[in-house]
């Protein structure tokens, strides 16, 4: 490096040989750069369709078994050697969308708070500190979850719930533990809010001033600013940042696998036990001794990447659906 | 009142009927927005509370310096070996990354290339444990390398953003005047752009890091099983790590286990919110000291 810049100052003085040779250089140095750049590019692609390719190919053995009939099948028996996946696509299903039915609302009032509520400072305190929430490690959470939350449901929140609306099966009695697809739910709650609360605050903080101000202008409180102005124009984006949260909830093994109590049956009441696909595998790979135990955890963990692809494609879709519409026309 | 013509010029000036009305709503939805951000707050105190209250009692030096039983020193001394070898993984290859997209990626291949990135980002852990459990633990045996080339995989995506980010924010003006001093592009970018953001790319590191390091589906299925006593750092058998210990604890229900388990945790909570804390306050100074 030094040499070449000395020789930089010196180019002038010297014969077309040092320029030569220096041209060369960076010819080379430029191919390089590039070079190494796009093959860093090139492996992150790469990165996505190996992960597929490996988790399709462990699944080989329990595809050809079960075929498309392990999606809808309810039993899963180590010991039998039978598997399908009906109960844990149910469960991943159940606690992702009440998480989502819990979260979403709350998550967007929050961004709603820290772009038009709060005061500039306590919007600064506040923002890094929901989003710290996502911080806390799912292994932390999930047993902060075990020893506090679910005692906690299970004493209180349970209760009152079965005691209020206990006519609906799916606030059914309470069990001894606090262990269920409810206390699951709760845990993924916490989780799906800091990232749509995130991402949603951005959002709304990007819908012009002139809009706001001229409703206000007109007369419309606040709530209608917002109802009117806000949430309208930045309505595909909220549906994206809910369905990224939905792809969070629905792959997280470790906090689920801590709080849900692994059922495997499918059961009307929120308080019994239930599992999901990605807690399953986190619960019984590593005990798995059959290969087809194993590829049957990797049919699961195959489901689990499609949805988790398409979600993320579709949300990504929305996105730019939304910026670009935006912008252009 | 609609009776009447002339307004009664005393009255008092208050909202009433409809616009009172609107004005209740209004202030209910001001009070339930700020309800719903107390509420995230309260639950993240209340966690970190619980943690630091029920983990304050198990740490003293023995606790952080010895083999188990008497402490998790192995664990600890894993989880760093672990964050080191997927940092020196990830942290080279996202900046690449980065070059790749502020340097040369057309409008089409930016959006690609993010795109991927997204979707790097947004795969589960749990699916990255599988991965590569069947790339390189399968039919043959856990290692912390295994494990770190899994949070690599997530810190990638991160690290990408982060510093594509801050080489953004590189003035133009000095690439300007290198170029206009006939620079070759590879000699600016290493001596003008990168040193300019040097700072932010190791701030969104260390944040990436701070993501990392909780990560527990994919160590366990690429590092779990190990000995609690023996403090190593070879990356190619199986280390001890605090998250799968944490886990494992969490799962047997033994009171002195859970105990032990609360240490970690806040060991773990501690770093990862000073970590990112701290990463996030510098980030923002380089931030505004490149855009000014």
């Amino acid at each position: 490096m030094s040499a070449s810049a000395s020789a930089a100052g010196r180019a002038p003085g010297h014969g077309a040989r040092v320029s030569d040779l220096r041209k060369r250089a960076d010819t080379i140095g430029d191919r390089a750069l590039f070079g190494i750049c796009l093959l860093a590019a090139l492996t992150a692609g790469a990165i996505i369709v190996l992960v597929g390719y490996q988790i399709i190919h462990g699944a080989v053995p329990a595809i050809s078994k079960y075929g498309l009939g392990f999606v809808t099948s309810t039993e899963w028996q180590p010991n039998f050697g039978v598997f399908g996946a009906g109960s844990l696509l149910y469960g991943t299903a159940v606690t992702s969308g009440f998480a989502l039915l819990l979260g979403a609302p709350i998550a967007i009032a929050i961004g709603l708070f820290l772009t038009l509520l709060a005061p500039k400072g306590l919007g600064a305190v506040i923002g890094p500190l929901v989003e710290l929430l996502a911080a806390i490690p799912s292994v932390i959470l999930g047993f902060w979850g075990l020893l506090v939350l679910a005692p906690f449901v299970q004493a209180h929140i349970e209760p009152s719930l079965h005691g209020t609306f206990g006519f609906l099966p799916i606030f059914g009695a309470p069990e001894t533990t606090g262990l269920s697809v409810f206390t699951a739910s709760l845990i993924l709650t916490i989780m799906v809010i800091p990232i749509i609360a995130s991402i949603s605050r951005d959002l709304f903080g990007s819908v012009p001033a002139e809009l706001q101000d001229g409703a206000a202008a007109l007369g419309a409180t606040r709530w209608e600013v917002v109802r009117g102005i806000v949430l309208p124009t930045t309505s595909s984006g909220a549906v994206a940042a809910c369905i990224l949260g939905l792809g969070r909830a629905l792959g997280e093994a470790i906090a689920v696998s801590q709080v849900i109590g692994a059922g495997s049956e499918i059961q009307a009441s929120l308080f019994k036990t239930g599992d999901t696909l990605a807690s399953r595998i986190a619960l019984q790979f590593p005990g798995a001794l059959t290969e087809l135990h194993k590829a049957s955890l990797f049919y699961c963990g195959v489901i689990l990447l499609v949805i988790g692809l398409a979600a993320n494609l579709l949300a990504s879709w929305i996105g730019r659906r939304f910026s670009y519409g935006g912008a252009v026309h | 009142m609609s009776g009447q013509l002339i307004p009664d010029p005393t009255a008092p000036l208050t909202p009433s009927g409809n616009l009172r009305r609107r004005r209740i709503v209004s202030r209910a939805a001001e009070v339930a927005a700020s309800a719903a951000a107390v509420a995230a707050i309260a639950v993240l105190v209340i966690v970190i509370w619980t943690v630091v209250a029920r983990g304050a009692k198990a740490i003293d030096l023995d606790f952080i310096f010895t083999g188990y039983p008497t402490g998790v020193g192995p664990m600890l001394l894993g989880t760093i070996v672990i964050a080191l070898v997927a940092t020196a993984m990830a942290m080279p290859l996202g900046v690449l990354i980065a070059l790749f997209l502020t340097e040369y990626a057309g409008a089409r291949g930016t959006r690609l290339l993010k795109l991927t990135l997204d979707l790097l980002n947004g795969l589960p852990s749990i699916i990255l444990g599988l991965f590569v459990f069947a790339l390189l633990v399968d039919h043959k045996q856990q290692s912390a390398f295994s494990g770190a080339l899994a949070l690599a995989i997530i810190e990638l995506p991160l690290i990408a953003r982060g510093s594509q980010e801050v080489l953004q924010l590189v003035p133009k003006g000095l690439r300007e005047a290198s170029d206009a001093l006939g620079v070759a592009r590879w000699r600016s970018v290493l001596t003008v752009t990168l040193p300019t953001a040097i700072g932010g790319i190791v701030t969104a590191t260390v944040l990436a890091v701070a993501r990392a390091a909780g990560e527990t589906a994919p160590l366990i299925l690429t590092t779990s099983v190990f000995d609690p006593k023996a403090f190593s750092v070879n990356p190619f058998e199986a280390l001890p790590n605090v998250p799968t210990w944490i886990y494992k604890l969490s799962e047997e229900g033994n009171p002195e286990g859970f105990t032990e388990a609360w240490g970690m945790s806040l060991l773990l909570v501690s770093f990862i919110l000073f970590a990112s804390l701290g990463a996030r306050a510098l980030l923002a100074r380089s931030k505004r000291k490149l855009s000014s």
